[in-house]
């Protein structure tokens, strides 16, 4: 069984860790805070492992599937009899692999983080909020509840905001970091709608017992359910739907995605912790963990969730075409392979071979947090070095660089899905799926590979070839040996982690999957991932005019590209123009001069009443008489003639 | 010679009233207003001994009234001219208009 | 535990305050009056739940009886369930932070505290009375401190906002005193809430006397249209009394709303509680939107409040167990919040004489402790886990979703629109003042907070978190009380 003091501990320490730098860290701890962090973080990625290890070889399996334990659950909030907040700890394929991807990629950031960070003044305040989010991230991951999860979820949401905005000086930063915050908060709604939808149609907020009620064929809670729709549509879809909103803000897929690349503005560790491995996977892993209902009780939902991975994956694969800010062509690259986990689960059935996509999605999730954080850490260690983020400021770094730049090369190979490295297989299994249950994406996911090689090389050619660097100033070298071990590690795991046999151990039913390798199969990916290489590298290797060329020839299409389908402006023109301007201040006018405006009149009457019946009291003795003899005339004719 | 009857007397009267009031609003002198309401006051005693005299001729509740009028009337003078004295003493004028000051 | 404590400590506090010889000790006798108040409050938590864990299973605890004007059955009769004690906790802490923050006040100290103190007495009073007469009563003594505070410690157009703010609120108090005659003769002669709370009373009468009741504690309560005194009245007010006006005055009308005007009057609340749930749906997202265009801090936070009360209100309109429950505890949680949100737009006013987001940036630099203080709350307020609002909004969310009408999910799906609504203007005003780099350069002269302020904001935020953190044990305090109500409406 579980060890519920183990796995409870993996939390948290970094939570530990959060309140003992965030209250005394300034005070007491000053340049040993980073140290204090990464302590507590390798103490949770160690149990994090060894949980791992024990559920997958020990005790997980019974009956031949893996199955789901609760370890400790305690009532957090009773709402009604029915409905409460439980916060607890889940033990599942898919949460111990989260727990494995978070502890070990956070605990990479916070060693890369002692040298990258060093000398900021408020480097306490930054491995605390690193605790807090490896706390939320954990606690999402562990959710037992749907509404736990909904807490981590704006609790991950919030440390991405503290993160994001830690240069809080740059307007930028502070720009970005409320975009984030407020575009996945619009998302966030969707999901709190869902979360009531779902909770009131079965009657619960636990995910199993919602799961059971939901996916049962006959059950009670499914046939009422069935009976509510809104606008011909049933309330459970809506439901689902809602909450694969929550997830696809979380997640930046299409259309929510543009908090993503501004979240750059962060330090470059937090970006591959948070913006690129974890918190954005986030969606993806609400989707997996609900993935019963929308396999079995929703199916046009998946099914959209599949269009809306694809669309995301190529959409900004062309945009990272055009960046030329190595960090945010990392986002889009980001913001792709989310896309690609996203149609994975979306072409995936429930159970068996058919859930070939699930156990992919989960595969390419692992692999691409190895491989994606190692690029960030490889992004940091160059921009450590050149002070800036954009790539004409680069090239010819390989001599300079050779650490980062050996180990970039295998993340681009990796994420280029060149085998035998991580990416090839995650990117089979998930091509493979598509490709049996839905061609459309599977043509889709195929360019988009191609489009990822060539993006990746061109930004692999531009950092490390093209011009010769000429160094200027006083440079830092790589940053020392904490911020090379991460980039090995993570580039061991970008080499090897695709040997796991994943299916064995993620399955959407908990029974083991055997992965069938098809070597006619990987031809048309691999050939697409080699030619992406063969363009990019005649492309940029060196200087020249030819990518000039092109982009002019493109025209209008690289343009739109360039600007990122003027989406942001859209958004832009959506809340300045029309909330402030045709929302917010109408009522704010509204406010001061209609409410108010009756308020102060109501006012104004009774004071210009009162001094009307002033000016009647004149102090005129012969004034009074008149009032004295106009009532005793208006009297008398009424007694006279009325009464 | 013809007997005067009710009617001529209420004319008078009525003259007398009027001729009171007008006194009394349109006179800025206090003392001319004071005897403007003695006007209006007489008024209401020819009124009531003629009304005594040709409706009730065997009472005498109308010639009571009258008198009591004419003596609440001589104190009411008193008091008035009082007022009007100390009104002179500070203001240094009998003017209506001086005795504003009093609403404060 | 005697709740006549609750009533003798402000009034000996007050005394002690008028008696204190100079500046110094008047201060120190506020915060040692206020901090007893606190230590009763907390003694009868512990005390109220030592009672209902040793089974004692009564509505009100502690009652106590006394008679005032038998002929007219006035009793001065008080006691307290779950929620009087969550409310007089709230009222504890609130008032010890506002004497904390107002430690500087130099003009007319002693009134100044001696006004704070009567404050706090009229709310513990409302609070614990189960006579609608002597509800009354406190209910008034809690209001007319207000125009003085106002009007001679507050700024800018001070007279406007004392008049128009007691004014509404004097309109409020008609309306309720006409619905408590309404109550008096319909239900008995009576004005003792228990007894009420059992008379027959037709529902025809009920439609009659409720909108009085209603409308009467909604004034105090920022009812839409009937708010524009809130933010006027908080701006000019001096911190301490914004605290207390956000923190506490705006939960008497929530409380009597909830305590007088639907328990006692259920079937005019069924009749009218559609109407209550447009208004308040129209407050929450109408507040928020105007809130996103306030340039100045103090009425960004009141605007903010007309928003987030509407959420107790709406709840109250929902009728359902869990929603009531999570109107309380909006009601307990905004109290908190908006306390310690005008604490800290205090603090940063002393030091920067603006209260303009445009003219401030950067204060993070500077101030660090305040201006995490004003993140915190900040979140809380945008219903960050972990904090009290989220609680609170999420308990009136569910609750409110127990009721199955397309009506009532649109105005919980328009009224959970706000949460986006609120992040903006949240962050913005944050992000204005605190982030970015600093745009004045005699902000970088300017001090963090000192002891005083450090403890009033600790205090309020031992609050938030408490709550936010674990809510259960606020939850248990409400659930039964809440129940009890909501039995009545289903006429059990």
């Amino acid at each position: 069984m579980p060890n519920a003091i183990n796995i409870a501990l993996i939390p948290l320490l970094p939570f530990a860790g959060f309140l003992l730098l965030g209250l005394f860290g300034k005070k007491f701890f000053g340049k040993t805070a980073g140290l204090i962090g990464t302590a507590l973080l390798l103490v949770s990625c160690l149990l994090a492992f060894q949980t791992a290890y024990d559920y997958f070889f020990v005790y997980g399996k019974v009956n031949g599937a893996y199955q789901q334990f609760v370890p400790m659950q305690f009532v957090w909030l009773q709402f009604s009899k029915t409905l409460s907040i439980d916060m607890g700890l889940m033990i599942d394929p898919i949460s111990v692999v989260m727990l494995v991807v978070v502890t070990f990629v956070s605990l990479m950031v916070h060693i890369y983080s002692l040298g990258y960070m060093k000398g900021e003044a408020r480097f306490p305040v930054y491995y605390s909020f690193l605790g807090l989010f490896s706390f939320s991230m954990l606690g999402l991951v562990l959710a037992t509840n749907i509404f736990q999860i909904y807490i981590f979820w704006e609790l991950v949401g919030v440390s991405s905001f503290l993160l994001i905005g830690f240069y809080y000086e740059k307007p930028s930063a502070v720009a970005a970091s409320k975009k984030a915050f407020i575009v996945t908060r619009f998302a966030d709604f969707g999901f709190l709608i869902g979360i009531l939808i779902l909770s009131y149609c079965s009657n619960t907020l636990s995910f199993a017992e919602l799961i059971q009620r939901l996916t049962t064929p006959g059950s009670s809670e499914l046939q009422t359910a069935a009976g509510y729709s809104f606008l011909g549509i049933s309330a459970l879809t809506w439901g689902a739907a809602l909450v694969f909103i929550g997830g696809a803000g979380k997640s930046a897929m299409f259309p929510l995605h543009i908090w993503l690349p501004d979240a750059m503005e962060g330090p470059t560790p937090v970006s591959a912790l948070i913006h690129a491995a974890t918190m954005v996977v986030a969606g993806v892993y609400l989707v997996a963990r609900l993935f019963p209902v929308f396999a079995l009780t929703t199916p046009e939902v998946l099914e959209g969730i599949g269009w809306v991975g694809a669309v995301s994956a190529i959409f900004a694969a062309v945009i990272a075409c055009t960046q030329t800010d190595i960090k945010r062509v990392l986002a889009y690259s980001t913001m792709s392979q989310i896309g690609y986990m996203m149609f994975a689960l979306g072409v995936s059935k429930y159970g068996g071979e058919e859930g070939l996509g699930y156990t992919a999605s989960i595969f390419h999730l692992f692999t691409h947090a190895m491989f994606k954080a190692l690029l960030f850490l490889g992004a940091g260690s160059v921009i450590h070095y050149v002070h800036s983020n954009e790539m004409k400021d680069m090239g010819g770094l390989r001599k300079f660089l050779p650490v980062t730049h050996i180990t970039f090369l295998i993340a681009c190979l990796a994420i280029a899905g060149v085998p035998p490295l991580a990416g090839f297989f995650s990117k089979e299994e998930i091509l493979l799926a598509a490709y049996q249950h839905n061609q459309a994406i599977y043509y889709i996911a195929l360019i988009t590979s191609g489009i990822t090689a060539f993006y990746m090389f061109r930004l692999y050619f531009n950092i490390f070839w093209s011009k010769p660097y000429h160094p200027h100033g006083e440079h830092q070298g790589e940053g020392g040996f904490v911020m090379t071990l991460p980039l090995f590690l993570l580039a061991a795991g970008a080499l090897f982690a695709g040997f796991i046999p994943f299916g064995t151990l993620v399955s959407s039913d908990g029974k083991p999957l055997e992965s069938h390798f098809h070597l006619s199969f990987s031809i048309a990916p691999v050939a697409l991932g080699l030619a992406g290489i063969a363009a990019a590298m005649v492309l940029y290797k060196s200087q020249n005019e030819r990518p000039g060329r092109i982009s002019a020839s493109l025209g209008g299409l690289y343009t739109a590209a360039c600007h990122k389908f003027y989406i942001d402006e859209l958004y832009l023109f959506v809340t300045r123009k029309v909330l402030f301007n045709l929302v917010g201040r109408p009522a704010a006018w509204f406010d001061r001069n209609v409410v108010d405006g009756l308020v102060n009149v109501t006012g104004n009457i009774t004071l210009s009443l009162s001094e009307g019946i002033r000016k009647m009291q004149s102090g005129k003795v012969q004034q009074y008489g008149i009032y004295v003899l106009s009532a005793v005339i208006v009297l008398s004719v009424l007694f006279i003639y009325v009464w | 010679m013809m007997e005067p009857g009710l009617y001529h007397i209420l004319f008078i009267s009525a003259a007398l009233f009027f001729i009171g009031i007008y006194g009394f609003f349109t006179r800025r002198n206090l003392i001319t207003m004071l005897m403007s309401t003695e006007l209006i006051l007489n008024s209401v005693n020819l009124n009531f001994i003629a009304f005594n005299k040709y409706l009730w001729p065997g009472k005498m509740d109308g010639l009571f009234f009258t008198v009591f009028v004419i003596a609440i009337a001589a104190a009411e003078a008193a008091v008035g001219i009082a007022i009007i004295i100390n009104l002179y003493r500070s203001h240094q004028s009998i003017d209506v208009a001086s005795a504003e000051d009093l609403k404060y | 535990m005697n709740l006549l404590l609750l009533l003798g400590a402000p009034l000996l506090t007050a005394v002690a305050v008028l008696l204190g010889r100079n500046k110094q000790q008047v201060r120190w006798m506020a915060l040692a009056g206020s901090v007893v108040q606190l230590l009763f409050a907390l003694g009868l938590l512990v005390a109220f739940r030592a009672e209902r864990s040793g089974g004692q299973t009564a509505q009100m605890l502690f009652e106590q009886n006394f008679p005032l004007i038998d002929a007219l059955n006035i009793h001065f009769h008080i006691g307290v369930d779950g929620i009087s004690v969550s409310m007089i906790l709230l009222t504890a802490l609130v008032v010890t932070a506002g004497v904390l923050v107002s430690w500087n006040i130099e003009k007319m100290t002693k009134e100044f505290y001696f006004l704070l103190i009567l404050l706090a007495l009229g709310a513990y009073g409302f609070f614990i009375s189960l006579n609608l007469f002597v509800l009354f009563f406190f209910l008034e003594i809690s209001v007319v401190p207000k125009y003085l505070l106002i009007g001679i410690w507050g700024s800018g157009k001070k007279e406007y906002s004392a008049n128009k703010l007691v004014l509404m609120l004097m309109m409020g108090s008609g309306l309720i005193i006409v619905g408590m005659l309404g109550l008096y003769f319909f239900g008995g002669h009576d004005f003792d809430i228990m007894n009420l709370a059992t008379a027959q009373i037709s529902t025809d009468r009920q439609n009659l006397i409720f909108p009085f009741m209603f409308l009467g504690f909604g004034v105090f309560t920022a009812l839409f249209p009937l708010h524009t005194w809130v933010p006027d009245g908080h701006s000019s007010a001096p911190t301490a009394g914004s605290m207390f006006l956000a923190g506490i005055s705006m939960k008497l009308g929530g409380y009597g709303c909830l305590r007088v005007a639907v328990y006692l009057l259920p079937e005019g609340a069924k009749e009218y509680a559609n109407i209550i749930i447009v208004l308040s749906s129209i407050a929450i997202l109408y507040g928020a939107f105007v809130t996103m265009m306030q340039k100045d801090l103090k009425y960004i936070n009141a605007y903010s409040s007309v928003s987030h009360v509407g959420f107790s209100l709406l709840a109250i309109g929902m009728l359902t167990q869990t929603a009531i429950t999570g109107a309380l505890m909006q009601m307990i949680s905004h109290g908190l919040m908006t306390a310690l949100f005008f604490a800290v737009i205090g603090m940063i006013y002393d030091r920067t004489h603006t209260r303009m987001v445009d003219e401030m940036g950067g204060l993070m630099k500077v101030m660090p402790f305040i201006t995490t203080v004003l993140f915190l709350v900040g979140l809380c307020s945008l219903g960050l886990p972990g904090l009290s609002g989220f609680v609170a909004e999420m308990t009136v969310f569910v609750g409110s979703w127990e009721n199955d009408t397309a009506f009532h999910r649109v105005a919980t799906i328009a009224a959970a629109m706000s949460i986006v609504v609120t992040a903006v203007y949240i962050l913005r005003a944050i992000g204005k003042t605190a982030m970015g780099p600093v745009t004045n350069a005699e902000h970088l002269e300017l001090k963090d907070a000192s002891w005083n302020e450090k403890l009033a904001a600790i205090i309020l935020l031992a609050g938030i978190l408490s709550i936010g953190l674990a809510p259960g044990w606020l939850n248990d305090l409400l659930t039964p009380g809440a129940e009890i109500i909501v039995n009545r409406i289903a006429g059990k």
